[in-house]
């Protein structure tokens, strides 16, 4: 079954059933009895109704199929393998699977395998076959009393408004399940690593050393806090860095700039924001590394090329737009009128923004830092790269450190297996830095909404 | 040049009341000093022309009110007095204003002690998101006209006192500004003015947003300030005008038509627009 195909049937059946009720409705539409709602919707209020129950068997298939052609196969594979179980049994029903695909598998094929694919594509061929009949006969039973529905007096506009709702509600609803999906996964990963380690060497471990997967599940170190260092340190940089620039940008493009300058300078400096991570990754790892590790060199302080304070710099860097667009327009939203009343007074213009349009758009303004605090401490390309990737608690930024982020990345890239709190401790690392983004973003919103209702 | 001089006698102001009976003034030859004046400005947005050759003198303690149809230039010039229109752009002035025979727009002029001699209410009451005490206490401070925390606290109470608003706020000045209600508010902004100790004072429609309750204590407060000060408003309220100001400007599509008494302008105009407009027949 071709989902092109049935793509297209959907949709040949979707303008029938418009068709069909939109007809139908200007037909009984007479001079003395109006209808209800105009064609258009008893079109509409037709066609959905004639599709979603066939949308529904298509979902039930996609959510379903996979299991029951799974149980179709080991009812039809040997018992001493099915017995197995393990990697075995997920090999062979792979192969079987393969076979039943055409697609081949290497290897010698088994009878018993050969038997099984050759009955499996036989399954298939039947089910995606009933599938369709399936569907296509509740499309045509519920397109017949849809269409006996229609009616002078069928308030069709206002089911329409109220489906459409529903499917609104249904899109938003896919962002929240996701979110939770990936919050509850991470929740039982976790859960399943804190197992292996206790949550109090975890979280107040001093000490990151988890060795290899191979060396065995009791041994190793998982000590949080000096990848929780380093981190803070990062992004405590990177907000030293970003925070003073950007919002000078920021009072300068909303208080200073002409428009015309304005025009030029604001999307130049939107265009720092659109460079992909790793180009700043390499831009520290290649250029502000050395040059720094050359300056320190010449006053007589000992930087390290990759160090915290590299990585440190460049995130700042990558961060002054968004600190500059968010404030510039938060900047801007106070009111000419306070701006006027202080001129009027006398005030110059850098008095003014010193003392009524700062004062007036700082709750704003913290919560565009919050926001970009977050950004940071989520932030691993620059830091993969630039921040020398070593695990000690270490307060000299000159130094290299490793962060919550990278560790992620480093325990999860290679050979995996899932079972061990090597890996594992991702989930734990990734709940970690979750929590914290959550609650700077949280506090952040707060502050914005709550500077918002000054003005209206 | 005739004007009336009942500025000069203030004692008799102070318990007029906001409804002056102006036919009723006493009319005294005695020509006021003139403190702001204004020969052939000329005001443009970009290409285009707001205000033709305007002349006008402000009198020295009195009110004069602009009015006139929307868009007829009337804030705009009021706007060139403090350089309010600086901070437009595209906005550029022609012609001469001088303050005390001093040249507004000279390049050597400080406009911020322009800004502190002229000070401005405006349309809509803005008091900063401060406390009360600290919207009053703005200007002074920026301006360092108290060296002491007690020498601000009288300059704060003081204006307070002069903006009629003290005894209903005595309580609460360090309550935000933004609480008050309307009328509160734009006297807070008349406190704010006076706390500079300005010279004259620039009024733009300084009661379209409030109720008449409160326009009739602000119109009464405007009364009370013109024996020290000099007042500029401008407003679309042709009783307002009446009531409050001693001369009145009428501008019509950014020329002044007509400039004279209050009493004259709405009685025996001279101009067949100015006496369209205060009949009520256009505008």
């Amino acid at each position: 079954m071709n989902s092109w195909m049935v793509a297209l049937l959907l949709l040949a059946v979707l303008s029938l059933a418009y068709q069909q009720g939109w007809s139908l409705s200007r037909r009984l539409a007479t001079p003395e009895g109006r209808l209800h709602s105009r064609p258009a919707y008893h079109g509409s209020l037709v066609a959905i109704w004639t599709i979603a129950p066939a949308l529904v068997i298509f979902g039930l298939w996609a959510l379903f199929g996979t299991s029951a052609s799974r149980a179709f196969i080991l009812a039809n594979l040997p018992a001493e393998i099915v017995d197995t179980g393990g990697a075995a049994l997920q090999s062979a029903i792979q192969r079987v699977r393969a076979i039943a695909s055409g697609f081949g598998v290497a290897g010698e094929v088994q009878p018993y395998e050969a038997a099984a694919g050759e009955a499996l594509r036989r399954f298939q061929l039947i089910a995606s076959a009933t599938v369709l009949a399936a569907a296509a006969a509740f499309a045509g039973v519920s397109l017949y009393f849809a269409r006996r529905r229609i009616a002078t007096r069928l308030r069709a506009r206002n089911e329409v408004e109220r489906l459409v709702r529903y499917l609104l509600l249904a899109c938003s609803g896919v962002a929240i399940l996701t979110t939770l999906g990936i919050v509850l996964s991470l929740v039982f990963e976790a859960a399943r690593f804190f197992t292996f380690v206790s949550p109090i060497d975890f979280f107040f471990g001093t000490v990151w050393n988890p060795r290899f997967s191979t060396t065995g599940a009791g041994s190793g170190q998982y000590g949080l806090l000096p990848l929780l260092w380093g981190t803070v340190m990062v992004a405590g940089i990177a907000m030293f860095v970003a925070l003073p620039i950007g919002l000078m940008t920021a009072i300068y493009l909303s208080q200073y700039a002409k428009p015309r300058v304005r025009s030029i300078v604001k999307p130049m400096i939107e265009i720092l924001a659109g460079i992909p991570t790793i180009v700043y990754g390499f831009f520290a790892l290649v250029t502000v590394g050395p040059a720094l590790s050359a300056f320190g060199a010449s006053i007589g302080v000992d930087i390290r090329a990759t160090s915290a304070l590299t990585a440190g710099i460049v995130m700042g860097i990558m961060i002054i737009p968004f600190i500059s667009s968010l404030s510039d327009d938060i900047l801007r939203q106070v009111p000419r009128a306070m701006i006027d009343g202080s001129i009027g007074l006398g005030a110059t213009q850098s008095e003014t923004i010193k003392r009524v349009v700062l004062p007036a758009a700082l709750p704003g303004i913290v919560g565009a830092f919050l926001l970009a605090v977050s950004r940071a401490i989520g932030e691993t390309m620059i830091v993969v790269l630039a921040a020398g990737n070593s695990p000690f608690l270490r307060a000299n930024p000159g130094e290299p450190i490793s962060t919550v982020t990278v560790t992620i990345v480093n325990q999860l890239t290679g050979d995996q297996d899932f079972a061990s709190p090597q890996s594992l401790v991702a989930f734990a690392l990734g709940l970690t830095l979750f929590v914290m983004t959550l609650f700077l973003n949280m506090a952040a919103l707060y502050i914005v909404r709550r500077f918002r209702e000054q003005y209206e | 040049m005739t004007n009336i001089a009942k500025s000069e006698n203030t004692d008799m102001n102070m318990s007029s009341g906001p409804f002056v009976d102006v036919a009723n003034t006493p009319k005294q030859q005695r020509a006021p000093k003139a403190r702001v004046t204004a020969q052939n400005v000329n005001v443009f947005y970009g290409q285009k022309q707001a205000l033709f050759d305007v002349c006008v003198d402000v009198p020295d303690r009195s009110v004069i009110a602009f009015i006139g149809p929307s868009g007829c230039g009337k804030s705009t010039f009021l706007r060139c007095l403090n350089r309010m229109n600086d901070t437009i752009e595209g906005c550029r002035v022609e012609g001469d204003i001088k303050l005390d025979g001093q040249d507004v727009y000279d390049p050597k002029i400080d406009v911020v002690e322009l800004r502190a001699r002229v000070g401005m209410v405006f349309q809509k009451p803005n008091p900063f998101p401060k406390s009360i005490f600290e919207n009053v206490a703005y200007g002074p401070k920026i301006h360092g006209l108290a060296t002491n925390k007690t020498e601000l606290e009288e300059i704060v109470v003081t204006s307070l006192r002069k903006a009629s608003l003290f005894e209903e706020v005595k309580d609460r000045l360090h309550e935000p500004g933004t609480g008050l209600s309307g009328g509160q508010q734009q006297r807070l902004c008349i406190a704010r003015a006076i706390a500079v100790s300005p010279e004259v004072i620039l009024m733009d429609e300084p009661c379209s947003a409030l109720d008449p309750i409160a326009t009739a204590k602000i119109e009464e407060l405007i009364d009370e300030l013109r024996a020290n000060y000099t007042i500029a408003i401008v407003t679309h309220s042709m009783q307002q005008a009446a009531r409050v100001s001693q001369r009145t400007a009428f501008f019509h599509l950014g020329l002044l038509v007509e400039e004279g008494p209050t009493e004259t302008i709405f009685t025996a105009p001279n101009d067949k627009r100015t006496q369209d407009y205060v009949t009520g027949r256009f505008g």
